[in-house]
């Protein structure tokens, strides 16, 4: 009997590396080092087993997040230079098949780390996953100006689980570096919609620039940013953290606060906007600094008497 | 009967949806081979800790 095959251009062509940018890697691996830092400046010692675990469990929580987002927002990735490339507006994975995925994969990770771990940090992975998918980019997101200032908690969770992992609880110290992801989280996200602000306007993103203006925008990231400063210090004023680390997170802070203050000054419909990218640069440098230099100090400090300090 | 008669219907993979499904089979491969160890290594040490 003959068979005549035909084409079927429904059949996928998404290779695995469409499925991995699903999970947003690069904030994938943001979230993976302040997790880090949260387990391992926590009390006590975890064994490496179950550290590896955790940051495996956050780590996929959050590329779940990620693909949870990519599946609501594709409509309006698609519109925007910046996301339209990706995986789902690109046409090489169907929405159906990245809300599957993001689902398996939560209900994976929040299992395996509430089984193999403990549970309260599987409850606060699953609070993580359900905030910053049906909160913030179901609802959040499209509705207001303040989406990444009330948003900002979902990406704010990883080093308070981190810590949860390591020790079961949760006390003022991770709630310290918790607010510190909060606090960061608006002035960063503010200084890249200033320049970037036509393209969240076309997709219809009631971002900050487009709501309330320059002017108020760069009032706002200076006000946040004189809270952020201080706020960097507290670690090592509360004794978790060395004062090598409090001044370097003051000088880190001083900088942050320069680069602000040149935003505020930045003339309005100045087309450049040199100092909001350069802030925005700063933003990540700052971030991945601090709990860098958490992570150094606290490893280091058993040594500090050997060298003098 | 008449539904005999009819030919079966098949799908002709073009090279590249061949290519997509092959990587991403090796690649579903690796994540449940990794999965059995992660599973296996975690089971031998919970049996071990009960026993101590």
């Amino acid at each position: 009997m003959s068979v005549t095959p035909t084409v079927d251009s429904t059949v996928s062509e998404a290779t695995p590396g469409d499925f991995l940018a699903l999970l947003k890697p690069r904030v994938m691996s943001l979230v993976v080092f302040t997790a880090l830092v949260g387990l391992v400046v926590a009390p006590g010692s975890i064994d490496p087993f179950t550290g590896f675990i955790s940051i495996l469990c956050i780590a996929i929580g959050a590329g779940a997040s990620g693909a949870l987002n990519m599946w609501f927002d594709a409509d309006i990735d698609a519109i925007m230079r910046r996301t339209a490339k990706r995986p789902i507006p690109a046409g090489r994975i169907q929405p159906g098949e990245a809300l599957a995925f993001g689902l398996v994969l939560a209900g994976f990770s929040v299992a395996t780390l509430g089984v193999m771990v403990n549970w309260l940090s599987a409850a606060i992975l699953a609070f993580t996953i359900f905030f910053y998918a049906v909160i913030y980019s179901m609802y959040l997101k499209r509705a207001t100006p303040q989406n990444i200032v009330i948003g900002g908690a979902a990406g704010s969770f990883p080093p308070l689980l981190g810590w949860a992992c390591a020790t079961g609880t949760v006390g003022i110290e991770p709630v310290i570096l918790f607010l510190i992801i909060f606090i960061w989280t608006p002035p960063h996200f503010w200084a890249l919609a200033l320049f970037a602000c036509k393209d969240y306007g076309a997709a219809g993103i009631p971002m900050m620039p487009n709501v309330a203006g320059e002017a108020s925008t760069k009032r706002q990231i200076f006000g946040y940013s004189l809270l952020l400063a201080p706020l960097g210090v507290v670690p090592a004023l509360l004794g978790f953290a060395s004062p090598v680390y409090g001044v370097l997170a003051a000088i880190l802070g001083l900088n942050f606060l320069r680069h602000a203050w040149n935003t505020l000054r930045m003339a309005d419909g100045d087309e450049q906007m040199t100092p909001a990218k350069r802030l925005f640069a700063f933003s990540i440098l700052y971030l991945f600094a601090i709990f860098a230099g958490l992570l150094i100090d606290h490893i280091a400090a058993p040594f500090y008497p050997v060298l003098g300090g | 009967m008449a539904d005999t008669d009819k030919e079966p219907e098949r799908i002709q993979l073009t090279p590249q949806q061949q290519k997509a499904r092959r990587k991403r089979s090796i690649a579903i491969a690796l994540v449940l081979g990794g999965l059995v160890v992660l599973f296996y290594a975690y089971t031998i040490r919970y049996f071990g800790g009960i026993g101590q």
